[in-house]
């Protein structure tokens, strides 16, 4: 996996709270046996109409905001189901970068894993970027994973809280479980004494 | 230093402890199933890596099956999600209760039952819903599937340690209130992110009193609260429900086991990050309203109108659930009609919860207007509430018998709630489009399903159930 540094591009908003991996895709989508070509079924539900038309009302459905590459959305968003599907969707359909109030636990480690930068940032942090908008589009925000930082167009710099040792697997988009597998003797050792120790 | 049980047993099963790096836990248990698996094996093969312990592998089918004619799978990418399932498993060496295996079903169900659920383990799970097998006293998360691959890959994941909450649920449950009443009741008042970032314990003498089904129902849905996990203390009632399920320690070995379990409590001055009390005899029969677990009320209450929330931002939420819903607001909860009954899930398909729904609907009918089916969780519940009868007390009032799986919990097979239809659903969400697009979910306990499927709406399930069995019956399961 490629290493994630920074990003620049326009956000797209979700002013929603607690959108769950049922609405970032459902379950009917759930049932191939590769990663690739989720982004068509991204928030199916809420971009498609039961008779197959596009749902204009949707945020997300204006030609602008598919140009988004940012997401920008409320509290707790990916809460529910633990599927991975939810970032490999989120993902292919072109979203690098996710912003919210806060993520469920599984959905947050999920994007981590598949190179999508999910950043936290305060209700208010978020509301200011809202105003730097041009049409339905939060004009470039440029992330810097390596500072910690998102910075508008108009200059104002977001900080934000990112666990080391992810941050570094990360920036250097590194093989989990090779670098696991580096493990081996700590493993067996524990192993071992498990047997033993019952 | 004192410890919480959730400091035991995660120190336990640190492998690898370094500065500013998380800790590298030991997984004991690694259950599979045929949804979110499938990439993980594949992901093994293009590195051309094995399954470091395929011994401490558990696999099952319980997603896309279908619960009429189970050999039957119609949908062709259900089919070879199901066959992919069963080529990994052979050719990684995994045990699979497969379609044919009397010991197939919910992975949730047949974890406990089959004794692989111990306390004191580490279980994970590429399904959220994992958190049920912590009403053992074990550690027990749901992961995705690139986690799924690296505990194939390595039996061990890194994980941060969580933040530690005490729920403490104190008091005598009224009549007709269930273990689902209290963890919907406890969604309803602290919301569906309160346990983001915790592992929660539920302690307490309503919880001590709970049989082993009643304490899974409970930790099953605290990822509907957020929770990373949950956890209850093993004790006597625990260890009589493993007493002599297949995998569990036997004789000599099976005492051993008992005491060193009986340590896994927390230390009487341990301390938490956060402590909620609750008393459990302010609980009532609850039902869900809207399109989260949090929007639920009890059966007297009154949905809420449009305009009842203070902030902006929750009006629109509220609008939009309601709109969902096909509510205006100020509806009663007693006057909403179901056409869909759902008794179910890896949250209440156990064979306590099919007995209990039993007492309600004895001898009477299934109200014309619905469709109620019964999805046992486990082929081995299925056989069992058979040979108790079970099954021609639901079919005589007119209820369907179905085989086990996960079925409409989610609608990932064909049992699916139309669009615009109400189901009354022992499942753990109600998020839009659950069921199937459109559907209406609302999520009750077992014997408030009965009660709708009788009335044809929402009903008090106190005003039905046999007033002689005023303790409902805390049978230990299968």
């Amino acid at each position: 996996m490629p290493g994630f540094k920074t990003h620049s591009g326009s956000a797209a908003v979700l002013d929603r709270d607690h959108v769950d991996t049922d609405q970032i895709i459902p379950k009917q989508f759930l049932k191939k046996i590769d990663k690739a070509g989720y982004g068509e079924f991204l928030f199916f539900d809420w971009r498609y109409h039961s008779n197959g038309e596009e749902n204009e009302n949707f945020e997300l459905n204006s030609p602008e905001t598919k140009e988004a590459s940012i997401l920008v959305t409320g509290k707790n968003f990916g809460c529910g189901s633990s599927r991975e599907h939810a970032p490999w969707a989120l993902k292919d359909y072109g979203f690098q970068v996710i912003i919210a109030e806060s993520f469920a636990d599984i959905f947050f480690n999920n994007c981590v894993k598949n190179g999508i930068l999910p950043i936290r940032l305060s209700k208010d942090e978020i509301k200011t970027l809202q105003k730097e908008m041009s049409g339905k589009l939060i004009r470039t925000l440029r992330v810097d994973l390596d500072q910690q930082q998102v910075e508008n167009e108009k200059g104002e710099v977001f900080h934000f809280e990112f666990d080391p040792y992810w941050k570094k697997m990360l920036l250097n988009g590194w093989d989990e479980i090779s670098i696991t597998l580096q493990q081996e003797a700590s493993i067996k050792k524990y192993e071992d004494e498990r047997i033993v120790n019952g | 230093m004192s410890k919480t049980i959730i400091d035991k047993l995660w120190d336990r099963h640190i492998v690898v402890k370094e500065e500013n790096k998380p800790d590298l836990l030991y997984i004991d248990l690694h259950l599979i199933h045929e949804v979110t698996s499938p990439q993980a094996f594949a992901g093994l093969r293009e590195k051309n890596r094995t399954v470091r312990r395929p011994d401490l592998c558990f696999a099952t089918m319980d997603h896309n099956i279908p619960t009429i004619n189970r050999f039957n799978i119609k949908d062709e990418t259900s089919r070879l999600q199901v066959q992919t399932l069963e080529k990994n498993c052979e050719e990684f060496g995994i045990q699979l209760e497969g379609l044919n295996s009397g010991q197939q079903g919910i992975v949730h169900v047949i974890g406990p039952e089959l004794g692989l659920t111990l306390p004191g383990k580490t279980i994970v799970c590429g399904d959220s819903h994992t958190s049920t097998h912590g009403a053992f006293g074990a550690l027990s998360f749901g992961i995705g599937t690139s986690e799924v691959e690296h505990v194939l890959a390595t039996q061990t994941l890194w994980q941060n340690k969580p933040k530690q909450m005490n729920v403490k649920i104190d008091g005598e449950l009224g009549f007709g209130v269930t273990a689902k009443d209290v963890i919907l009741w406890f969604i309803a008042k602290f919301g569906t992110n309160v346990g983001t970032g915790y592992i929660i314990e539920f302690s307490g003498s309503t919880v001590r009193k709970f049989s082993m089904e009643e304490r899974m129902t409970l930790c099953n849905m605290s990822i509907e609260a957020g929770a990373k996990a949950s956890v209850v203390s093993p004790d006597d009632v625990t260890f009589s429900y493993i007493s002599g399920k297949r995998y569990a320690p036997k004789d000599q070995e099976f005492l051993e086991s008992c005491k060193r379990w009986r340590e896994l409590r927390s230390d009487e001055n341990a301390t938490f990050d956060q402590t909620i009390e609750i008393d459990a005899s302010e609980i009532e029969p609850m039902v869900t309203w809207g399109t989260t677990p949090s929007m639920c009320l009890p059966i007297s209450g009154v949905i809420p109108a449009e305009d009842s929330s203070p902030s902006a931002e929750e009006k629109q939420s509220l609008k939009n659930a309601l709109q969902y819903m096909g509510f205006n607001g100020n509806e009663k909860i007693e006057d909403i009609p179901v056409q869909h009954v759902f008794i179910g899930s890896c949250t209440n398909s156990r064979l306590s919860d099919l007995l209990q729904a039993s007492k309600v609907v004895e001898g009477k009918k299934v109200h014309p207007e619905v469709r109620a089916i019964i999805v046992p969780g486990s082929q081995a519940v299925k056989k069992e509430a058979e040979n108790l009868g079970l099954h021609q007390m639901f079919i005589d009032a007119g209820f369907e018998w179905r085989e086990s799986g996960c079925s409409m919990c989610l609608g990932m097979n064909d049992d699916i709630v139309p669009e615009g239809e109400r189901c009354a659903s022992t499942s753990n969400r109600n998020f839009a489009g659950r069921q199937g697009k459109g559907a209406r979910t609302h999520l009750v306990s077992p014997i408030m399903a009965a009660a709708a499927a009788l009335e044809g709406k929402f009903t008090d399930v106190r005003s039905i159930l046999p007033k002689k069995e005023q303790e409902v019956d805390r049978y230990a399961g299968v």
